[in-house]
């Protein structure tokens, strides 16, 4: 995927209908939120929000002491936590189990943690059928491709793309309504709900006290994953803890309103181990599996921590100048927008992408919306800083860099900004057209690339200097 | 030392390291909880369901509870709970309704061909319109996810403020039951478009009846 980004974001831009599309669904989900927040409705937002990041900070700095406490909670209402730490152990983990239950259909509902790990791919490689049973995450998984937002999978998809995809996977008749498809869909998954052996889940929180985890949906096909099969799967990453049930009432107020802008979501369940005694329905076996998968190395720097603070709810893409413009597949892993920016140079080394902690405007918005108040522009800032450090380790182009001083000189010398400025003017563009490449003599490598996702506006006839001078 | 042992005491260690942290070591105390419950109030109760696109009633006594309810099933299949709330008010005598009884598997393909599941629920939260079901041996799962249309009878003394209110009465949930699920209107998505669509997985039609 990271090889081809430069690709994906010159398509997505030159893509009208995409850019319409990202622009709409982004909008919404920014009005649903403002409205949801507005003052007499949730007078305690921001007190809100600082008791959240109270509580999360408080969490992760003593993670092992939770980590030990919901392990010991789980396995007393009968079910067992397995800590792995990637995905080739989660895996594993599975694999085995279905071999010995016999298991062959598994069904899933959302979850950013598995699509982390690629767990489908994993799964289906040793011949396990893995269906995804949320709308848009089964609308991307029969398309093929990775979530464009993590909250809403099939942001980048209209209806007439749905159709397509379900003309060509399901063999049935092209069918344009909304409604309709949902049914399509509905109706499918329904037989797969009730033939599963395992249901996966993803956990919204994992509650330390209780032994429990908490699944926040819509559409009722957590509840059925959770609750028809035989087997209960919930994979969470170890940062979704929160140390108590009463705990919840401040994330959920800030969760469903941050992300959709609804109080509550349709659903929210909270499930801890396997069914009861007594009990008529449920699973009979309830396996926690807790990952790492790179989450640790962000714990040794007392600031950086934070970034695992987030509860994925999306606000920040969608108040992202940047994610609004070129959209989730652009960026290189499954986390997009400001926080993809932030956590996946950390998980992954800053060497790989070195180009994403700069995809940010730093306007602020993001850290503005986020719920439990990470400040995501400082970390993008100090993740810069990683990078260029970096590059100089590495040692960068020899081009580049002279290119670059010969930047700073000219930004140091009027004079010299000053002619280049009536040089663009005799020679660039007259009809007040944006440039929209580089001029011969701006050609070199870091301009052309930076033009190359942007304009430059033209040139103006007199510059401010001369008109300055003139007056 | 299995693998899945040699794992787990990996990463807890690297943790401990991180954080500067010994094993065993206590946290300091945690933030104080932060609870703000509110007052109930019924036609809350009723308007944020309403806003949703569920129906309400309020039954003032178990046999309006019971014409309400069978004016609904009428001509149509349907699954009760066990709830002593739905027998008192003579809704698992209706000719429609099966009773959901203890065997899962008959369970789940009553409720999976039936148009319609009744169940109690355990509370309601005013301020979202939100049932609270805890699952036990009178209320299975299923009767609230697999028919298209879910009807809930509650008794008025039944609603509380909201879920902070919840989480005084219920501090530990799990003490209780493996799941509490709280449902906030009927299912719904808007995966295509944003378009809203009702009754994607779960019931499409919600029905609160208030005694
Ligand atoms: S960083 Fe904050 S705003 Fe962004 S998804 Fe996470 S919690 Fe939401």
């Amino acid at each position: 995927m990271a090889a081809n980004h430069p690709e994906k974001l010159s398509t997505t831009l030159a893509d009208a209908n995409l850019q319409l599309a990202i622009y709409a669904g982004t909008g919404r989900l920014i009005d649903h939120r403002k409205n949801a927040i507005a003052g007499d409705l949730l007078p305690d937002y921001e007190d809100l929000r600082t008791h959240a990041n109270l509580l999360k900070k408080h969490t992760i700095d003593n993670l092992d002491y939770y980590l030990e406490q919901v392990e010991q909670n789980v396995a007393a209402h009968g079910g067992k936590v397995v800590f792995c730490n990637d995905g080739t152990e989660v895996a594993d983990f599975i694999l085995n189990l279905a071999k010995q239950r016999g298991a062959k259909l598994i069904v899933k509902s959302k979850s950013m943690t598995t699509e982390e790990l690629d767990l489908n791919e994993r799964l289906e490689h040793h011949d396990l059928e893995a269906v995804e049973t949320d709308l848009g995450e089964y609308i991307i998984q029969l398309a093929g491709v990775k979530p464009y937002h993590i909250v809403a999978p099939a942001l980048h998809m209209t209806r007439y793309d749905v159709a397509d995809i379900f003309t060509d996977k399901l063999g049935i008749e092209r069918e344009v309504v909304p409604e309709k498809q949902t049914m399509i869909a509905r109706a499918v998954l329904r037989q797969k709900f009730l033939a599963a052996d395992i249901g996966i889940t993803g956990a919204n929180f994992v509650v330390a006290d209780s032994g429990a985890v908490v699944v926040v949906e819509n559409e009722g096909n957590a509840r059925l994953t959770s609750s028809a099969p035989k087997i209960h799967i919930a994979v969470a990453g170890i940062e979704k803890l929160i140390p108590r049930a009463q705990d919840l009432s401040v994330f959920l107020k800030l969760l469903g309103r941050s992300a959709t802008g609804q109080a509550l979501t349709s659903y929210t369940s909270f499930l801890s181990g396997p069914r009861r005694q007594g009990e008529v329905d449920g699973p009979e076996e309830f396996y926690l599996i807790l990952v790492d998968n790179g989450r640790t190395k962000l714990l040794a720097d007392p600031d950086r921590r934070q970034s695992l603070y987030c509860i994925r709810c999306g606000a920040c893409l969608n108040h992202c100048p940047v994610y609004r413009k070129i959209g989730g597949h652009s960026y290189p892993w499954v986390y997009s927008g400001p926080i993809g920016a932030v956590i996946t140079p950390q998980f992954h080394g800053v060497g790989k992408d070195p180009w994403l902690p700069f995809a940010s405007s730093l306007c602020g918005a993001c850290a503005e919306v986020c719920p439990v108040k990470i400040d995501i522009p400082k970390l993008l800032l100090d993740l810069r800083a990683d990078v260029t450090a970096h590059k100089k380790e590495q040692g960068e182009s020899k081009m580049e860099r002279f290119a670059f001083q010969v930047f700073a000189w000219v930004m140091r010398h009027p004079r010299v900004y000053a002619l280049g400025g009536r040089v663009a003017a005799a020679f660039g563009p007259k009809g007040g057209e944006w440039l929209s490449s580089a001029p011969w003599f701006l050609n070199v490598a870091p301009v052309r690339g930076w033009l190359s996702q942007r304009d430059l506006p033209p040139p103006a006839a007199k510059s401010f200097r001369q008109i300055w001078r003139e007056r | 030392m299995s693998p899945q042992e040699t794992s787990r005491n990996a990463m807890l260690s690297r943790i401990r390291t991180a954080l500067g942290r010994r094993e065993g070591q206590l946290p300091p105390p945690l933030p104080e909880i932060y609870l703000r419950p509110s007052r109930p109030n019924l036609s809350t109760f009723f308007a944020c369901i309403e806003r949703l696109n569920g129906k309400t009633f309020k039954a003032g006594s178990p046999a309006e509870a019971l014409a309400y309810v069978a004016a609904l099933v009428k001509g149509k299949s349907a699954v009760a709970s066990n709830s002593t709330v739905l027998r008192d008010c003579g809704i698992a005598a209706l000719e429609e309704v099966t009773c959901a009884g203890a065997d899962k598997t008959v369970l789940r393909a009553l409720c999976a061909e039936s148009d319609i599941g009744i169940s109690s629920a355990d509370f309601g939260l005013a301020d979202t319109g939100t049932l609270v079901m805890l699952s036990s041996h009178q209320e299975p799962r299923m009767i609230s996810l697999l028919p298209p249309l879910h009807i809930a009878i509650i008794p008025e003394n039944r609603i509380i403020g909201n879920l902070d209110e919840l989480l005084t009465l219920l501090p530990a949930p799990v003490e209780q039951t493996s799941s509490m699920v709280l449902i906030t209107g009927p299912s719904r998505t808007g995966d295509i478009e944003q378009i809203l669509v009702r009754g994607v997985h779960g019931p499409g039609e919600l029905h609160v009846v208030v005694i």
